[in-house]
This record gives structure tokens, C-alpha cells and sequence, in this order.
């Protein structure tokens, strides 16, 4: 048997399937329902079985045409570094504030990607938030947590 | 009918509703031209906002994205040779080789009135089928509307899987796995949250559509090194030619639009076929229907063979829409993605929609057809200037999609841990899509799957634990055995090719 990435994808689904039926097994239902024909872990238990099946099928059988991606033409620094600086976001998006955070995700994003004029990095981070804040607090009423803003007495 | 038709229309002509036609069909055109983003990017990144509107008005808004995306995508096929959307590929077969022959306003002025016939023929298609065919759906049970998801998701792992159809049914049961996620809707009883909080509501539908296509197809452009301007810069998009088509070529596309839009429509209303298979579908059979001198002009720059398409494809678009709107079952990857949004709403689209809800279901069909009129003002005359936006470079193209996914994410959540979890699927769709592992079979699966529970659930109850409901009812059996059809087809296709 040829091993291949994507046969290594469907084993790791195999497994997370078998994980996911242990789990569905497991789950505590109300005493009077244990044995009701449908209780709250029977669909779960069939998911289980079918993940099981499909991905069982994709690891035995043989496979024709095989995918082949070239790892070497990948940008992966680039991919990982957009990637990083979006957990970055998410991480200080509540404890910054939403128009700080997203303008230097903005601006570090098209930066990280090559561009390096800095008037057009400028222009579609801090003022374009700006406007993208307003079109939704102000107009669409969609609060926006932001302690920066608040903090320097820009927001209420 | 009459009364529906004058409440949709009240509805839809609100200068509200008619602006956000137009500001959907704008930006689904821009989305759709971009090579690689197609209408489920557009749509998704559409829903945080349409939750801040009425259901109707946020259901137009989406409608009109998806109009616009695969009119988007037939003018990066025709300039460019580089389809916006799978639905369009056909599109360049012809009408790519005529823009080489400097006639490429002609080809857009071509595509743009072919796409407005082939939508307003299936609008009204759509007008009458509706109706009837809610009335009739009233009449399904809960065995029939399971039958009904099992053949939905096993179509979109047939059409969608592009010979992959294991893969494809992998993706079916992640989906499902996904919406299982949270608590048991009829014992609250919670399942795989792992004592997080911030799971026991389940995944969000909107995060995990933003995941797997938004930000998904950001990463992966960045991944593959793709650059959807590169081709743009190479055109001159002032010199398009003229957009005047003459009397021969109006006869030619007058014989063809009226076939191609009865195959698009029915492609579209099958469960998991879509505007892909339509164009491709309407193309060969146009070749068929057309003299021999006529053939050879086809992947030549063909009228016949650029209205095909154009007008099937369009036709399609508003198919998809009567199962949505009338079982409320969706039948493509697009139209999930509306179901979900209205599940957001607080709507159920189904059977009754059309009587509980009469102003969602009337506003939306003749929106379609405003979105048509809108479409035709929009592509002729302003095409040459909206297809300078296919040369934004991609450095400020993905940042842009992945700041509207995060803030989508964060808007409706306020969550940190959501935005971790979108990055995180995100991230795995990557590397799936490196591997051809197809995502649309993945959202209709989530979509459905907490109505496909609640009516097993239903059925299995009735019936005392007994699969015999599957055979009971002559229609549960009918879907059924359509649904054996198509794996048996796709067994029988793997062993012809041994390629599974």
C-alpha cells in the first residue's frame, strides 16, 4: 500500500472519528432515555461509525491519481507569519480595543505581505477602521467594546 | 398568487431593499471576478452585516451577492481567461477567444443579456413552481425530509467531489460532526464541549462558513503563491470594442436562451448540482443543437456558444432557490449558506415560509428579477471600470478579507475564543484544500445537520426504533432509491476508473 499525505489525512480521520465515537459513547444521557429507540448520543454514535467507514475506505483502497503538491513552491513563512498575526488579534482585540488592534493588524498584515509604502499602509489601516468603526457603531448600532478609545476619551 | 406577487414587490422595491441590491450585486461582481473567491466567500462575508437588517432585506442583500459573483465571474473569464467561479469556466470556452479577437465588449454586452434572460426566464419559472410546489411539500414527514438531507448531501458529495467521492462524503460527516457540537436540541444535555463554555451553544454557523471559505481561501491564495491581479495587469481593459451586437447575433441568441434557461433551472433545482454543471451541461447540448458550420465556430469565439453558458448558468442560480425556499433544503453550497444565515434570522424556510412568511418569500423571487435589471445596468456600462478592481494586488486583498472575517467573527461573538477557533479551522481547511478535500459538502452537511437529527429523531420515534420508515412511504422509498442511484453511479465510475 502506496502511503501518501492524503492517506495519512484520512488515517488521522480515521482516528479522530474513533475518538469522536468513544466520546459519543460517553455521553451522559437522562436515565428514563437510556434505552428510548433516539437519545442525545444516538446520531453522534452513527457519525462515529460513518467517519470510521469513509475514511476507513480512503486509508485500504488503492488510489489512482494521486495529489501531488509540491511543498518547496509553498509560501508557508508567509502563511504562517498572517496566520500568527491574526492569533495576535484575537488576542488583544478585548483587552486593547477594537480600533488599535485592527488598524496595526491591517497595517502588519500588508506589511508581512511586501507592501511598503507606508502612505497606502497608513491610509488602509487607521483611516479605514476609523470609517469601518463608524459604519458600524454609528450606523448599523453595533457596539464596539474599545478601552483605548475610551481611555483617551475619543468613545463614551 | 396575484396578492403574493404585489406583497413581494412592496417588499422589494423599498428604497432600502433596493439599494442593497445594488450594493450586493456590486460587490458580488467584484468578488466574483477575483480568480478564486467565489459566492460563498462573498456571502459569508456578507452575513455579519445582514444580521444588522430585517430578514428580508438581509436575504436580498444576499441574492443580489450571488447574482453579482457569477456575474463577476463570466467578466474575468471573458477578459482574462480566468474564471471568478467554476460556474463560469464554460463561460471562456468562447467568449475568451472572442475578446482576443478585440471583440470583447461585444462578449460582455453577449454574456450580460444572456445572463439577464437566462435569470428572469428562471425567475419566472421560479414564480410558478414555488407555490406549487410548497403546497405539495406541506405533505412531507419527517422520514421524507431525512430521505431528502441523505440525498441533498449525498449529490454534493457526487457533483461536488470532482471524482473524489469518498472525500467528499469525509467532509459530509465532518460537517455533521461539526453541528453536533453544543447542546442536544430536545435534552439539553451537552455533547463534545469538553466543559468549555463557550461551545455549550454550539458553533457558530457564520464562523464556520468565514473559516472554511473567507479566510480558508485568503490563506491558501497566499499559500500557493497566486496572484488573482497578475493576469488583470496584462490587459488593456480601455480597449474593450464595441458592446452594439447585431442582428445576426441577436437571432443566434434568441434560439438559444429559451433551452438553455429550462436546463439551467432544472440543473439548479437538483439537490447538489449547481450552475458548474449547468453551463457545462447547456454548453454541450447547445453544440448539439446547433448546424455543423455553426460547431466549428464553437471554442472560437461562438455566440451560440458563449449564451449557452451565460444563460444556463444564471438560470441555475435561481433553480437553487426552490428547494431552499419550498422543502427548505438547500440544494448547492450557496444556498446553505442563505439557509444558515436565515436559521440566524429566526426563520425556518420550508413549506410554510410561504405562508407565515409571505413578504421573505415573494420579496426575495422579485428581487432576483430586480437584481437582473440592476446586473444589466451594471455590466454594460460600468464593466471596464469594475474590472480595474481585479487589479487591487493581493497584498491588500487578503489582509481585507481576513480583517472582514475576523471582525465578522468578533462582532457577533465578542468572543476571543471564537476568533482562535475560526483561525484554527481556518487552518486546517488549508492544508485540506492542498489535497483537493472539497468544502461545500462540509457546509451543507453543518447546515443540515441538526434538522437531519430532529427528524431521525422524529422517525425513528414513530417508528419504535425501526428503520423501516426508509421504505414505508412510497416518496421516502423514491428519494431513497434516486440516492442508491448516485452511489451506485459513483461506485460504479471508481471501479471504471479506479480512481476513489
Amino acid at each position: 500500500m502506496n502511503i501518501n499525505t492524503t492517506k495519512i489525512i484520512s488515517l488521522l480521520f480515521f482516528i479522530f472519528s474513533a475518538l469522536y465515537l468513544y466520546t459519543a459513547y460517553n455521553i451522559q444521557v437522562f436515565s428514563f432515555d437510556e434505552n428510548s429507540p433516539f437519545n442525545a448520543k444516538t446520531f453522534p454514535i452513527y457519525l462515529g461509525y460513518a467517519g470510521m467507514f469513509f475514511s476507513g475506505l480512503k486509508v485500504i483502497l488503492p488510489e489512482v491519481n494521486t495529489i501531488k503538491v509540491d511543498h518547496k513552491s509553498l509560501e508557508y513563512k508567509k502563511t504562517a507569519i498572517l496566520v500568527l498575526i491574526a492569533i495576535i488579534y484575537g488576542f488583544t482585540i478585548l483587552r486593547v480595543g477594537y480600533f488599535l488592534t485592527t488598524s496595526l493588524f491591517l497595517a502588519s498584515s500588508y506589511y508581512a505581505l511586501g507592501e511598503r509604502r507606508w502612505l497606502w499602509i497608513f491610509l488602509l489601516s487607521f483611516p479605514f477602521v476609523a470609517l469601518f468603526m463608524y459604519l458600524l457603531h454609528g450606523v448599523l448600532e453595533i457596539y464596539l467594546r474599545d478601552p483605548f478609545l475610551k481611555l483617551i476619551g475619543v468613545m463614551g | 398568487m396575484i396578492e403574493g406577487i404585489l406583497i413581494g414587490l412592496k417588499t422589494a422595491l423599498t428604497f432600502q431593499n433596493i439599494f442593497m441590491v445594488m450594493i450586493g450585486c456590486f460587490f458580488g461582481t467584484i468578488i466574483g471576478m477575483l480568480p478564486g473567491l467565489g459566492p460563498m466567500t462573498a456571502i459569508a462575508l456578507m452575513i455579519p452585516i445582514t444580521y444588522g437588517f430585517d430578514p428580508a432585506t438581509g436575504l436580498i442583500l444576499m441574492a443580489g451577492v450571488y447574482y453579482g459573483a457569477v456575474f463577476g465571474g463570466s467578466t474575468s473569464s471573458i477578459l482574462l481567461n480566468a474564471p471568478g467561479v467554476p460556474g463560469t469556466v464554460a463561460t471562456s470556452f468562447d467568449g475568451y477567444p472572442m475578446a482576443q479577437q478585440g471583440k470583447a465588449g461585444k462578449a460582455l454586452a453577449i454574456a450580460a443579456w444572456s445572463s439577464f434572460a437566462g435569470g428572469t426566464l428562471a425567475t419566472i419559472y421560479l414564480l410558478f413552481l414555488a407555490p406549487s410546489l410548497s403546497k405539495v411539500s406541506l405533505s412531507f414527514r419527517s422520514p421524507d425530509y431525512f430521505a431528502l438531507m441523505i440525498l441533498g448531501l449525498t449529490a454534493i458529495a457526487a457533483f461536488s467531489s470532482k471524482g473524489q467521492f469518498i472525500k467528499a462524503m469525509m467532509m459530509v460527516v465532518l460537517g455533521l460532526m461539526l453541528a453536533s457540537v453544543g447542546q442536544d436540541s430536545l435534552s439539553d444535555i451537552t455533547r463534545f464541549t469538553f466543559n468549555n463554555m463557550n461551545l455549550t451553544d454550539g458553533i457558530s454557523f457564520v464562523l464556520v462558513v468565514m473559516a472554511t471559505f473567507a479566510m480558508s481561501e485568503a490563506l491558501t491564495i497566499i499559500l500557493k503563491r497566486n496572484d488573482p491581479s497578475a493576469v488583470a495587469k496584462q490587459v488593456s481593459l480601455t480597449e474593450l470594442g464595441s458592446i452594439k451586437i447585431n442582428k445576426e447575433e441577436r437571432t443566434q441568441m434568441l434560439k438559444a436562451i429559451p433551452r438553455n434557461s429550462v436546463i439551467g433551472f432544472l440543473i439548479g433545482v437538483l439537490p447538489g448540482a449547481g450552475a458548474t454543471i449547468a453551463s457545462f451541461l447547456a454548453y454541450g447540448m447547445e453544440r448539439n443543437f446547433v448546424s455543423d458550420e455553426e460547431k466549428a465556430k464553437f471554442g472560437k469565439g461562438s455566440v451560440h456558444g458563449l449564451t449557452a453558458p451565460e444563460t444556463a448558468n444564471n438560470a441555475a442560480c435561481s433553480g437553487a432557490f426552490v428547494p431552499l425556499l419550498t422543502l427548505g433544503i438547500p440544494g448547492s453550497g450557496t444556498t446553505a449558506v442563505m439557509l444558515g444565515a436565515l436559521l440566524g434570522f429566526g426563520i425556518q424556510p420550508g413549506p410554510r415560509l410561504y405562508i407565515t412568511n409571505p413578504e421573505i418569500f415573494w420579496s426575495v423571487i422579485m428581487s432576483m428579477y430586480i437584481g437582473m435589471v440592476i446586473l444589466l445596468i451594471l455590466n454594460l456600462p460600468l464593466i471596464p471600470y469594475i474590472a480595474r478592481i481585479l487589479a487591487v494586488p493581493k497584498n491588500y486583498l487578503i489582509p481585507l478579507i481576513l480583517f472582514f472575517s475576523i471582525t465578522g467573527i468578533y462582532v457577533m461573538s465578542f468572543n476571543n475564543f471564537d476568533i482562535y477557533l475560526m483561525i484554527g479551522i481556518a487552518v486546517i481547511a488549508t492544508f485540506m484544500r492542498l489535497y483537493d478535500f472539497p468544502m461545500p459538502p462540509l457546509i451543507l452537511a453543518f447546515v443540515l445537520g441538526g434538522l437531519m437529527e430532529e427528524n431521525l429523531r422524529r422517525s425513528l420515534l414513530i417508528s419504535d426504533g425501526s428503520w423501516e420508515f426508509l421504505w414505508n412511504r412510497p416518496l421516502t422509498a423514491s428519494i431513497i432509491s434516486v440516492t442508491i442511484l448516485i452511489v451506485s453511479w459513483q461506485v460504479y465510475k471508481t471501479l471504471k476508473n479506479r480512481k476513489i
